[in-house]
């Protein structure tokens, strides 16, 4: 059994910006601890031997011209902004009172 | 020749087009017929989240070029239905997610550019898991989408709306995305058929992203040839992709078309995945692939067993790359550049964040955002992200044995008929192991399609499923076009035909 905790949930809720409730946390722990229980299994069978796959088809350093592309104009890139002031996107403060 | 408007929306997309085509009826009514089915039905089925409302406007302006004499695109003028995970310019794209509600692309994904460059008709889009999370459509922010051969049922999923959109007659084509099977489990619930390409076939750029190594755009039809065509209107190279291939495909159409004529799977070497075709696949469904398995042994075929060990494991690499790459794509949704903001004064741009994600995001995205940044978390990423990238190259490796001793593989698309709405909402696991078919695919890359292959006891659809090597997705359409007109007239019909008619639909 995982010994996924409350505390564990709340941190990777921190690391991930998602403000849950304590009842999300809750039900959370028990079904991460469930579902890692689950998918341990993968440590089962991979060797050292055995090279990782991040991708299906090898590629690498994918490169295009560095020439100006077609671009989205400012009115475009903030169409669906939720705040901005024609030039930036405007958000609330960067810094809280205690830094 | 005249048709009845409810007869347009029953023809295979290949065949209306030719009407278009030849003059016998024109976009606006072809779009009109689709648009009429919509509102008579989709109270009931809610496939489509949006209607695109200058539908019958971008009919019109095709006829009118097909009548100054324009040659257009063999498809111009169908319509076409557009899974809401694509961005599209004037409709909104939201994924399925409450935290997009609304929200209006400032760009076209490739793949609908290209179907509006050939000219073909967006109906809307449809609806969908919360970012391709699910495998029932229950997830979606916006109500479940129910199955239009049992409207008490799930129609798969992540694609479900799209799926159930061409089941139920509300349009021919349409596109899907398919991460796990997004594409291929909802063909196999509804009786229709879905390719999930190879990856980097199709273009991944305007399609918001669930889990990039993964995620691959494909048709979703009626008919195999259907697929074929939607294939090549929408696949090649991409620069706007840097995962995209850059390689000449043959086409799919003459594939699906040779296939379906020849009647034949002489020469045709096909194995039997031995791990998928046991344990957790329901005995009618298994019945139903037995009889598959014997009319292709008569149509000539070479049937061998072959064996991937490594597929047992599938689901578990599955659920914790996906869940990886997951968390890192939705990162995104961070409420400044679009999308929900949530504020209250005085707070930090982090606690917006937090509070706009928390009211954004639904139960399961949630858990696997925390699920993958669990994975992906110090202390843990060798054991379990690490681990699962090596399963992953192990189930390359049975795939490569595998097509050493076969030309193509066939599998049950989905272990079970489609299960009853709220069967396995609570149950998350439940929920992930109905995955089990589909994923391997996903894992190597390799192109897949889902295609039906009768009814179950409970009388809904069953799917089969065709994996080729990677790049042949080609033989899909050869032998996929063949299996579908051999079944066929032993069904007196494609599948679809059987459907019951809907309440909303009758004439």
């Amino acid at each position: 059994m995982s010994e996924i905790t409350r505390e564990d949930v709340q941190h990777l809720a921190g690391l991930a910006r998602i403000a849950l409730t304590d009842d999300e946390v809750t039900s959370l722990t028990a079904e991460l601890s469930q579902i890692v229980d689950a998918i341990a299994t993968v440590r089962e069978v991979a060797g050292d031997d055995i090279p990782a796959t991040s991708h299906p088809v090898p590629m690498a350093n994918v490169l295009r011209e560095d020439v100006v592309g077609e671009t989205l104009t400012h009115e475009q890139a903030f169409a669906g902004a939720p705040s901005h002031d024609g030039e930036r996107f405007r958000v609330t403060a960067i810094l809280g009172e205690e830094q | 020749m005249e048709q009845a408007p409810s007869e347009l929306t029953r023809l295979p997309g290949h065949e209306l087009a030719t009407l278009i085509a030849a003059g016998d009826v024109s976009s606006v009514e072809a779009t009109q017929a689709h648009l009429d089915r919509i509102a008579a039905v989709d109270g009931e089925i809610h496939a489509f989240l949006h209607v695109n409302g200058g539908a019958l406007e971008q009919a019109k302006a095709i006829d009118e070029r097909r009548a100054s004499g324009e040659q257009l695109h063999a498809l111009a003028g169908a319509p076409v239905a557009i899974k809401d995970v694509l961005c599209t310019i004037g409709m909104p794209s939201t994924s399925g997610s409450r935290i997009l509600e609304g929200w209006v692309p400032p760009y076209d994904a490739t793949v609908v550019a290209r179907l509006k460059a050939a000219g073909l008709v967006a109906l809307g889009k449809t609806n969908m898991d919360e970012f391709a999370m699910g495998s029932s459509t229950e997830h979606s922010a916006y109500g479940p989408t129910r199955n239009p051969w049992d409207t008490e049922r799930i129609p798969g999923g992540s694609g479900g709306g799209s799926a159930a959109a061409v089941a139920a007659f509300e349009a021919p084509f349409a596109l899907g995305s398919d991460t796990g099977g997004s594409i291929r489990q909802p063909a196999a619930v509804t009786g229709t058929v879905g390719v999930k390409p190879t990856y980097g076939g199709v273009s991944r750029y305007g399609a918001i992203a669930l889990a990039s190594s993964l995620d691959q755009v494909g048709p979703v039809t009626r008919t195999v040839l259907d697929s074929a065509l939607i294939h090549d209107v929408i696949g090649g190279h991409d620069p706007h992709d840097s995962t995209s291939l850059k390689r000449e495909w043959p086409s799919f159409t003459a594939a699906a078309r040779e296939g379906a004529a020849s009647g034949s799977l002489a020469g045709l070497k096909v194995g039997v995945v031995k791990e998928l075709d046991s344990e957790g696949i329901a005995a009618d469904v298994q019945a139903r692939f037995k009889e598959t398995v014997q009319v292709l042994t008569d149509a000539g075929a070479e049937v061998v067993e072959v064996s991937c060990p490594s597929f047992a494991y599938s689901v578990a690499a599955y659920y914790l790359i996906l869940p990886a790459e997951a968390s890192s794509n939705l990162a995104r949704f961070d409420s400044v550049r679009f999308g929900l903001r949530v504020e209250q004064q005085g707070q930090t741009v982090e606690d917006v964040m937090a509070a706009s994600r928390e009211a954004g995001f639904g139960p399961e995205v949630k858990r696997r955002i925390i699920l993958g940044t669990y994975a992906l978390s110090a202390g843990y990423y060798d054991a379990y992200y690490g681990s699962a990238q090596k399963v992953r190259t192990l189930i390359q490796r049975d795939f490569d044995a595998a097509f050493e001793q076969a030309d193509l593989l066939i599998s049950p698309a989905a272990p079970t008929t489609a299960f009853k709405i709220g069967e396995k909402i609570d149950d998350p696991l439940a929920m992930y192991v109905n995955d089990i078919t589909t994923i391997p695919a996903n894992l190597a890359g390799i192109p897949g399609m889902g295609l039906p292959m009768g009814l179950g006891d409970d009388g809904l659809p069953v799917g089969l499923q065709l994996l080729a090597p990677m790049f042949e997705d080609a033989r899909l359409y050869r032998a996929g076009a063949t299996i579908e007109a051999l079944l066929a007239d032993g069904w007196g019909g494609i599948l679809t035909t059987k459907a019951p008619e809907l309440a909303g639909g009758a004439a």
